[in-house]
C-alpha cells in the first residue's frame, strides 16, 4: 500500500491533485494554531520576571528561528535524494523550500535584532551564534541565485542539491555555538536534556507558534511546489488542458 | 486587562509591535508571491497552448 | 561572450564574493570572542593590555553600581567570584543592566585598573518565568540557605 502511494506521489499529475485538495485544511490548520498561539503568548502568558513584556518577541523569534534550521535540513535532505535517486518531486521540493528557510532565517535575524536593543543594549553582535545565522541567510541567497542562473530545470537542481548539501555543516555550528563559544547569546531553553528551563505558561504558546509554523511551511511548500510542477511539466497534455479550462 | 495595557506591552510596544508586524508581513509575502506565480503560470501556459494549435 | 555565460560569470563571482565576507565575519567573530575577552582575575593578575580595546566580561557586584553626578555616567563593578574591577560607562545602560547580573564590557584598560567601557551588553539566562515565580524560588532558596541545605 505504502509503495503504491509513493509510485503514485511520484507522478507530478497526481502530486498535483492531491496537495490542492490538502491546501485549504493546512491553511484552517495553520489560522487556528497561530491564532491559539499568538491569544496564549500575548494574552495569557505572564511577564518575564527579568524582561517583563519584551521577552514575548521570543514566541515568534524562537520558532523562526527553529524553522530556518528544520527547513534548511529538508532542504539539503530532499536535494540528497534527488541527487542519489533521481526523484523528481524530491528536487521540486527541495528547491521550492529555499524561499520560506530564507524568510524564517531573515525573521530570525531581524526579531532578534529588535529583541537584543533593549536587552542586551545592542543591535547586533559579532558572536558565533548570530554570526553562523547569517550565514545561513547567505547560504540560502546564494541557492536561490544559483538555482535562478541555471535555465535547465533539472541540472539546477543538481547543482543547488550539492550547494545545499555542502552547507549542512553550518547547521551543527548554529546549534552548539552558544556551547562552543563564549557567545552573547544564551544557551538553549527547551532543548535541554533535563527540564526545560521555562515556565509551562511561556512554553504552551511557544510550542503552538512553532506547530503554526511548521504548518504554515508545509502549506508554502506545497504552493511552490505545484508552480515548479507547473513550469517542469508546461508541455505536457494534462497541463495544458488544466491550464486552458480555467 | 485593558486594551492600553496590552497595546504598551510594558513599554516595550515598539519593540513588540514591530517584530510581530514584519513577521507579518513576510508570511504574507510569501503566499502571496506562490498563489499569483501559479496563475501567471496557467495563463501563460493556456495562452501558449492556444498560439500553438493555431500555428499548427 | 552571450549575455547567459556573463550571468553565469557575474552569479560566479558573487558566491564567492559572498562565501569570502561569510569567512571574513566568522574570523571577526573568533577574533572578539576568544582572544580579546577577559575576567577580573585575568585583569588583575595584569594578563590584559592596557590602553587597548578588549572585552570584559563578569558579574554586577551587588551594591556597586554609583550614578556620577552628571547623570549619565555609572561606576560599577564586576566580578568573576575571584576578582573584582572598576568600570566606568557613559550612557545608555541596557534594560537587563541589574545587580548581580552578567555583563560584557568593550572598552579600554587604564593605568589605574579603572576600565572605561565604551558600550555595556547585558547577557541573560536562559530562564523564562512569571515574576511571581522567580520569588517563590528565591524564598525556597533562602529558606534552603537558613537551613544550612543550600550546596
Amino acid at each position: 500500500m505504502f509503495n503504491n502511494f509513493f509510485h503514485k506521489m511520484a507522478s507530478p499529475k497526481y502530486f498535483y491533485r492531491i496537495s490542492g485538495q490538502l491546501l485549504p485544511w493546512l491553511a484552517v490548520a495553520f489560522v487556528l494554531a497561530a491564532v491559539a498561539g499568538l491569544y496564549y503568548g500575548l494574552v495569557v502568558a505572564p511577564p518575564d520576571y527579568q524582561q517583563g513584556d519584551s521577552y514575548r518577541i521570543m514566541f515568534v523569534h524562537v520558532p523562526a528561528a527553529w524553522m530556518s534550521l528544520f527547513i534548511y535540513i529538508v532542504m539539503a535532505g530532499a536535494g540528497a535524494i534527488g541527487l542519489v535517486w533521481r526523484i523528481k518531486l524530491a528536487e521540486v521540493v527541495s528547491i521550492s523550500s529555499a524561499t520560506v528557510g530564507a524568510s524564517f532565517t531573515f525573521l530570525a535575524l531581524v526579531t532578534g535584532s529588535i529583541w537584543g536593543k533593549p536587552m542586551w543594549g545592542t543591535w547586533w553582535v559579532w558572536d558565533a551564534r548570530l554570526t553562523s545565522e547569517l550565514i545561513l541567510l547567505f547560504l540560502y541567497l546564494g541557492i536561490i541565485a544559483l538555482h535562478n542562473a541555471i535555465d535547465d530545470k533539472r541540472t539546477a537542481a543538481r547543482a543547488t542539491a550539492i550547494l545545499a548539501i555542502v552547507g549542512v555543516i553550518n547547521i551543527p555550528i548554529i546549534h552548539y555555538s552558544v556551547e562552543w563559544w563564549n557567545t552573547l547569546h544564551q544557551g538553549p531553553t527547551v532543548t535541554k536534556f533535563d527540564a526545560p528551563s521555562i515556565h509551562i505558561s511561556m512554553l504552551i504558546p511557544l510550542l503552538l507558534m512553532a506547530l503554526a509554523f511548521k504548518l504554515y511551511y508545509a502549506l508554502v511548500v506545497l504552493m511552490r511546489a505545484r508552480c515548479e510542477v507547473l513550469e517542469r511539466e508546461r508541455h505536457t497534455g494534462w497541463v495544458k488542458q488544466l491550464a486552458e479550462s480555467q | 486587562m485593558n486594551l492600553n495595557e496590552f497595546l504598551n506591552m510594558g513599554g516595550y510596544a515598539f519593540y513588540v509591535w514591530t517584530s510581530y508586524g514584519i513577521t507579518l508581513l513576510v508570511l504574507l509575502a510569501n503566499v502571496i508571491g506562490p498563489a499569483r506565480l501559479r496563475r501567471k503560470l496557467l495563463v501563460d501556459i493556456a495562452r501558449a497552448a492556444r498560439r500553438a494549435r493555431k500555428a499548427a | 561572450m552571450t549575455p547567459k555565460r556573463r550571468n553565469r560569470v557575474i552569479l560566479i563571482v558573487l558566491v564567492l564574493a559572498g562565501v569570502g565576507v561569510a569567512v571574513g565575519f566568522a574570523l571577526k567573530a573568533f577574533n572578539e570572542n576568544l582572544m580579546f575577552f577577559y575576567q577580573p582575575s585575568q585583569v588583575i593578575a595584569g594578563e590584559a593590555p592596557a590602553g587597548r580595546l578588549i572585552r570584559v566580561g563578569g558579574l554586577v557586584t551587588n551594591g556597586s553600581v554609583e550614578r556620577q553626578p552628571d547623570g549619565l555616567t555609572v561606576q560599577f563593578a564586576i566580578t568573576d567570584n575571584v576578582d573584582t574591577i572598576t568600570v566606568q560607562y557613559t550612557g545608555i545602560l541596557p534594560d537587563l543592566f541589574r545587580e548581580g547580573q552578567g555583563i560584557i564590557a568593550r572598552g579600554r584598560l587604564g593605568d589605574d585598573r579603572l576600565f572605561i567601557a565604551e558600550e555595556v551588553l547585558a547577557k541573560h539566562d536562559e530562564n523564562y518565568m512569571p515574576p511571581e515565580v522567580a520569588d517563590a524560588l528565591k524564598a525556597s532558596q533562602e529558606a534552603g540557605a537558613g537551613t544550612g541545605n543550600a550546596q
